[in-house]
């Protein structure tokens, strides 16, 4: 695919946000699964 | 990205490749909160409702990103961003279910209330996940039907169908993946909980 391509921008922007939701889901996980052993460790 | 392109649309059959995978886990992980949903009602077993917690934004993300890769679709392909197709219509109703379903656990502090209603929800909200499936069937529709179906046999060559089943084992991967992580963080959090409680007597 080129950017000459007239359809590149539809590709790339599909592709581009979809990287930046699953992102933030893996990102958001992984902080709430930080913060919960943290919670865990203080309550034991 | 090293996909050819096809006659009729171009370089934009590429968006299948992400359309369809996060389409499907939309509605399979819906189905999958579904029935840890009734077997949580069923058999009170608490890691049922807490797996069908974990999995609820896990779902959400993944109708969110059908719902804009078909829109980015649609707008080449159908001159549209957006129609008020049976099978679009169901699955946006199923993404607001997905909402609605986390906004419930969220409101309620009370975890064996927030559990059951939050339940109650889920299995309302399968009628959606169900018609996001099969509306193309019982409907004629913009939408197309199934690229990939068992009944009507193969409907897409193989250079664009292998890849399109190596991007489905990646998106399974990645939320089987997720799913692990998020009920782990789920059950710590419902521990916790159950430790403060404990010391603090109401």
């Amino acid at each position: 695919m080129s950017f000459n391509d007239p359809y590149a921008v539809y590709v790339l922007s599909s592709y581009g946000a979809t990287a930046l939701i699953l992102g933030w889901l893996l990102f958001a996980t992984l902080g709430a699964n930080t913060r919960a052993r943290r919670a865990l460790e203080e309550e034991e | 990205m090293a996909c050819p392109k096809t006659y009729q649309q171009g370089s934009t059959v590429k968006i299948m490749f992400i359309h369809v995978p996060a389409a499907m886990l939309a509605i399979n992980t819906y189905a999958l909160m579904a029935v840890a949903s009734i077997i949580g009602l069923i058999r009170r077993h608490h890691v049922s409702f807490l797996v069908a917690k974990a999995a609820a934004p896990i779902g959400a993300a993944f109708t969110l990103v059908a719902l804009i890769t078909g829109a980015v679709w649609g707008q080449p392909m159908w001159g549209t961003w957006w129609v008020w197709d049976a099978r679009l219509t169901a699955v946006l109703i199923m993404f607001f279910f997905y909402l609605g379903y986390m906004a419930l656990w969220s409101a309620i502090d009370e975890p064996e209330k927030a559990q059951d209603l939050s339940a109650v929800v889920c299995l309302v909200g399968v009628i959606f996940a169900f018609l996001s499936r099969y509306a193309v069937q019982f409907w004629a529709t913009l939408h197309q039907g199934s690229s990939l179906s068992i009944e009507s046999g193969q409907r897409i060559d193989d250079t664009f169908r292998m890849p399109l089943y190596l991007c489905m084992i990646g998106f399974y991967l990645f939320f089987i993946a997720l799913l692990l992580v998020r009920a782990r963080t789920e059950i710590r959090l419902r521990r916790a909980q159950a430790l403060r409680r404990r010391e603090v007597p109401a």
